[in-house]
């Protein structure tokens, strides 16, 4: 599963000429130094979940042991806490309104200000990209107080979303747009030819062709959902929290179980992780994409 | 980025129907209306109209109930400007840019360059090099809160082991070590961002350009220096500026790590806000404070985009060179 380029199509290495290169640090080097990386990088995340099935007794005698004893306690404990399951639901269910809102409405914005010719396309579009450097935490009291007291949407699944989705518009607009810019015009020509208004072109053509660039930006509308804090934070009560704001709720309530805390934490990443190793390349793309402009 | 316009297809496409004065180029307007209303209204209403309604609140003292009548003026402006907590949290901030990407940018290109080869388990390498990233910044402070928890936690116990003395009340909760502690935990969980956009722009690069080099003789720090760091440029420009806007607007992570403190050694402009508005209810307070954040935010924008993303739109590079040396036969 390399992470080929969006460009793609590598001249293979082996035309190197290789000798010249010697001076490259050796194979050796760079696999150590590539374990090194992986031990830092994996290994708060394998420590936790593996202190999940540690006993705090065990914790506090050898913090960097083994599970030994090896209990299942913690993680059944969080798998049979209903509080859990009703996080695990919240999160789901304003990530998936949020990913909705963000692909529908990114790509019927992105369709005219790709392939429409008229006068302040661009004017329009730098609207969006100036939202790029909006930093959230500038809009959050107002949207905290537009959401409770105008909507009256405090404390529900579409006051996160909405919000959510406005701010990740800019990112999808700018991945999608020279997407849908780079099918060939003589698709839209052909049709034009059949007799297909720029609407059914919309519908019939580009929707079906553009499923790679909208699952890119869902994908990224949704993970930044899953993991979001300081929104769900001011909005959400709490039997309406989403699972980051329980892991943060139980470590500080359960600061003294410490193996309860790792469970539960380990529990709430798997699906961020499952989703992601599902989706990596898409993931990948989309960033790659929104570099390179 | 290049916005190469696209052919209308009204009156240009051979054999289509021709431009209608009238009908047609209402009708084409209904249809980016129709488009590009949601989206548009969407963004208005919570993206911009917030950002407005900042300003707004920063011109009273308010504390979230009942109408603004209480008009200071600038009054918010001078007492966030004056606090000694704001002043602080900005440079916590600034800290946090410049430190971000001192680390990340070596750490980053360094691992880009060695894991951009043929390498048993490359794609596993970058997959679990990007994990991190993945993860919530709270989920990633959870667990790095509890392996600092001062004497008991994993860090201090392994460090006593090999003898090394850790400070007393712990990493997070020395004020001198506590900010560069947050740093050390962003920089963790943002490496592999910085990874695996550097490797996308390497494999940008023509292989063309380092046969040519290794033809010419040239040592592999003449082709890093000449080929690769030039037509990296694009890439670690845009990734600076994506970095620096992230780094100017933490909360998440020094929220669950430290809660800004201790005695606001960890606290930057967005926690300094939060704090203002949710535990002292001084609205007019906060939004100053978003204000002022905000238009950091936005010189630091203009100020990157003339001084240095300007090259981008006429890079003097290898490839551009390469290009004219073409025209040239």
């Amino acid at each position: 599963m390399a992470t080929q380029t969006l460009s793609g199509h590598r001249v293979e290495q082996s035309l190197r000429p290789s000798r010249r290169f010697d001076l490259r640090p050796s194979t050796a080097i760079v696999y150590f130094v590539a374990l090194v990386v992986v031990a830092l990088t994996l290994g708060p995340v394998l420590y936790g979940v593996l202190g999940g099935f540690r006993t705090n007794a065990a914790i506090a005698e050898s913090p960097a042991g083994m599970p030994d004893p090896f209990v299942l306690d913690n993680y059944l404990g969080v798998l049979q806490n209903p509080d859990f399951w009703r996080y695990a639901l919240n999160s789901s269910g304003i990530a998936l309104i949020t990913t909705a809102l963000v692909v529908v409405f990114g790509v019927m914005a992105a369709y005219p200000l790709a392939r429409y010719e008229f006068k302040g396309r661009e004017g329009l579009f730098m609207v969006f990209v100036v939202g790029l450097l909006f930093p959230a935490a500038v809009a959050i009291i107002p949207l905290f107080i537009l959401i409770t007291q105008n909507f009256h949407l405090g404390n529900t699944w579409i006051g996160i979303a909405l919000p959510q989705a406005a701010f990740a518009l800019p990112t999808t607009v700018v991945i999608l747009r020279p997407f849908l810019m780079s099918l060939p015009k003589e698709l839209e020509e052909a049709s034009q030819l059949d007799g297909t208004s720029r609407i059914g072109f919309f519908w019939r053509i580009l929707l079906p062709l553009s499923g790679p660039g909208m699952v890119t930006v869902g994908v990224l509308a949704f993970v930044g959902s899953w993991n979001a804090y300081l929104l769900p934070l001011l909005l959400l009560g709490p039997e309406n929290k989403t699972l980051p704001l329980g892991v943060a709720d139980f470590s500080s309530e359960h600061s003294a179980d410490t193996a309860g805390v790792f469970a539960f934490t380990s529990l709430a990443m798997i699906p961020a992780l499952v989703f992601f190793l599902a989706m990596q390349k898409r993931i990948v793309n989309g960033l790659q994409g929104a570099v390179k402009g | 980025m290049p916005a190469t316009p696209v052919q209308g297809v009204a009156g240009i496409a051979p054999g289509g129907r021709r431009r209608k004065p009238m009908s047609g180029a209402w009708r084409k307007r209904a249809e980016i209306a129709f488009f590009v209303t949601p989206a548009l209204a969407l963004f208005l209403m919570f993206v911009i109209w917030p950002i407005i309604t900042a300003v707004q609140m920063s011109l009273f003292k308010w504390t979230g109930i009942g109408p603004l009548v209480d008009f200071v003026g600038l009054k918010n402006y001078v007492t966030v400007l004056t606090d000694e907590l704001f002043t602080d949290a900005l440079r916590h901030n600034l800290i946090i840019v410049v430190g971000s990407i001192l680390l990340q940018l070596p750490l980053g290109l360094g691992l880009a360059l060695l894991l951009n080869r043929k390498l048993w388990g490359q794609s596993i390498l970058r997959t679990i090099i990007f994990v991190p990233y993945v993860l919530a910044e709270v989920i990633a402070g959870v667990v790095w809160g509890a392996l600092l928890v001062p004497q008991y936690g994993t860090i201090d116990a392994l460090a006593a082991a090999l003898h090394i003395p850790t400070p007393e009340q712990g990493f997070l909760g020395t004020p001198d070590l506590a900010l560069w502690t947050v740093l050390f935990v962003l920089t963790w969980k943002y490496l592999g961002l910085a990874v695996i956009l550097f490797l996308a722009g390497l494999q940008g690069i023509p292989d063309e350009l380092y046969e040519a080099a290794a033809l010419d003789g040239a040592s592999w720090w003449q082709v890093q220096r000449r080929i690769t760091f030039p037509l990296m440029g694009p890439t670690i420009r845009t990734w600076a500026f994506l970095s620096m806007i992230g780094s100017l607007q933490v909360f998440d992570m020094v929220w669950i790590l430290t809660k800004g403190g201790p005695a606001g050694a960890t606290t930057t402009m967005a926690t300094y806000l939060i704090a203002q508005g949710t535990q002292a209810s001084n609205f007019g307070i906060a939004g100053a404070a978003s204000v002022i954040l905000f238009v950091i935010a936005l010189f630091f924008a203009v100020v990157y985009q003339q001084l240095v993303l300007k090259r981008d739109t006429q890079p003097d590079t290898p490839k551009r060179k390469r290009s004219q040396r073409e025209k040239a036969k």
